[in-house]
């Protein structure tokens, strides 16, 4: 028992956090018929607080209630899961990518989830922090409403189900993440 | 009470997500870099073991715990779908994290993740007022 927790708090390898990804999606559809998708709370948000007569965000939101829940959970998830089950200081990527990230984009701390040197509040008194936080989380925020989903809706879900448009959206998905990583980090740094 | 299911079955996704670090930033660069099957894996096995269940729901119709019939629908193309699909990609690889990720950062005290929250909310608006000018 005590071997089955300590292996719980380790990083859970993809064999194990993969499928049971997957079946978020036939769980959501069994306890509500619902779909697995996140990127429409930040919608449901924006129709809740700030509709402003915009069509796209005038509709019946209140009917939406279970996404919004479910994404608080993902939050309370990433508190337990982080906080309470222990996290390591540096995480374990491939050392050709620390050898990259600190060549490339000269970073010098891997440790925490993402790198403070890119990502600390107080870098939203240069670019950095601009570029990081609101540019690019803004892209985010417009890129999945655009497409009509994110990696959980197109990538999980969607392609759960077969569906030929979500595989375009997540080609799409590597396009960008592509061209950003390989040919605008090496420009900004 | 009727969306505690919810909450509990969204609090286990923000638990895998997170023990898993597919959350994490440098996982994400590590993956647009072809440098680990981590990232590939998680994502991979999800989908085989969706598309598995689904076919299973569907070849034995099976209902949900309130008696309806599941129904999934199938999703249109349009050009949004892979503009805004490059367009999110940008984004990914800048914040390391898509929207599911950025709730679970929120949660595990991430600080930064709020702006982004924040600035991903401006962006679904932006999007939502602009709508009807842009391409599909």
């Amino acid at each position: 028992m005590n071997s089955m927790l300590e292996l719980l708090q380790q990083p859970w390898p993809w064999y194990v956090a993969g499928p049971l990804i997957g079946l978020t999606v036939p769980a959501l559809l069994l306890i509500g018929n619902k779909a697995l998708g996140i990127s429409s709370s930040l919608r449901h948000v924006c129709a809740a607080c700030v509709p402003a007569g915009i069509p796209f965000l005038t509709y019946n939101w209140r009917a939406e209630i279970w996404n919004l829940v479910f994404v608080l959970g993902v939050a309370l998830g990433g508190f337990i899961g982080y906080q309470l089950m222990g996290h390591p200081e540096i995480i374990n990527i491939s050392p050709e990518t620390i050898n990259d990230l600190k060549t490339e984009l000269h970073l010098t701390d891997f440790s925490g989830l993402l790198p403070r040197e890119l990502f600390s509040l107080d870098n939203l008194a240069n670019w950095k922090g601009w570029f990081f936080l609101v540019f690019g989380g803004f892209l985010v925020g417009f890129g999945t409403r655009y497409a009509g989903g994110c990696t959980s809706g197109h990538a999980i879900s969607g392609l759960s189900n077969l569906q030929w448009v979500s595989l375009v959206a997540v080609i799409g998905f590597f396009a960008g993440g592509l061209l950003m990583t390989w040919v605008v980090y090496p420009m900004l740094f | 009470m009727k969306y505690f299911k919810y909450l509990v079955l969204g609090t286990l996704f923000g638990i895998i997500l997170t023990k898993s670090e597919v959350i994490s930033w440098f996982r994400i660069q590590e993956m647009f870099r072809f440098q680990a099957f981590h990232m590939y894996g998680v994502i991979g096995s999800a989908i085989v073991v969706g598309m598995i269940s689904i076919q299973l729901i569907k070849r034995n119709r099976l209902k949900s715990i309130s008696g309806e019939e599941i129904k999934l629908a199938d999703k249109k193309f349009n050009h949004g779908i892979w503009i805004g699909g490059f367009i999110f990609g940008l984004g990914w690889a800048i914040t390391g994290a898509c929207p599911g990720p950025l709730f679970a950062q929120l949660g595990s005290g991430v600080g930064a993740a709020a702006v982004m929250i924040l600035a991903a909310l401006a962006g679904t608006w932006t999007y939502s007022a602009l709508r009807e000018k842009l391409p599909y």
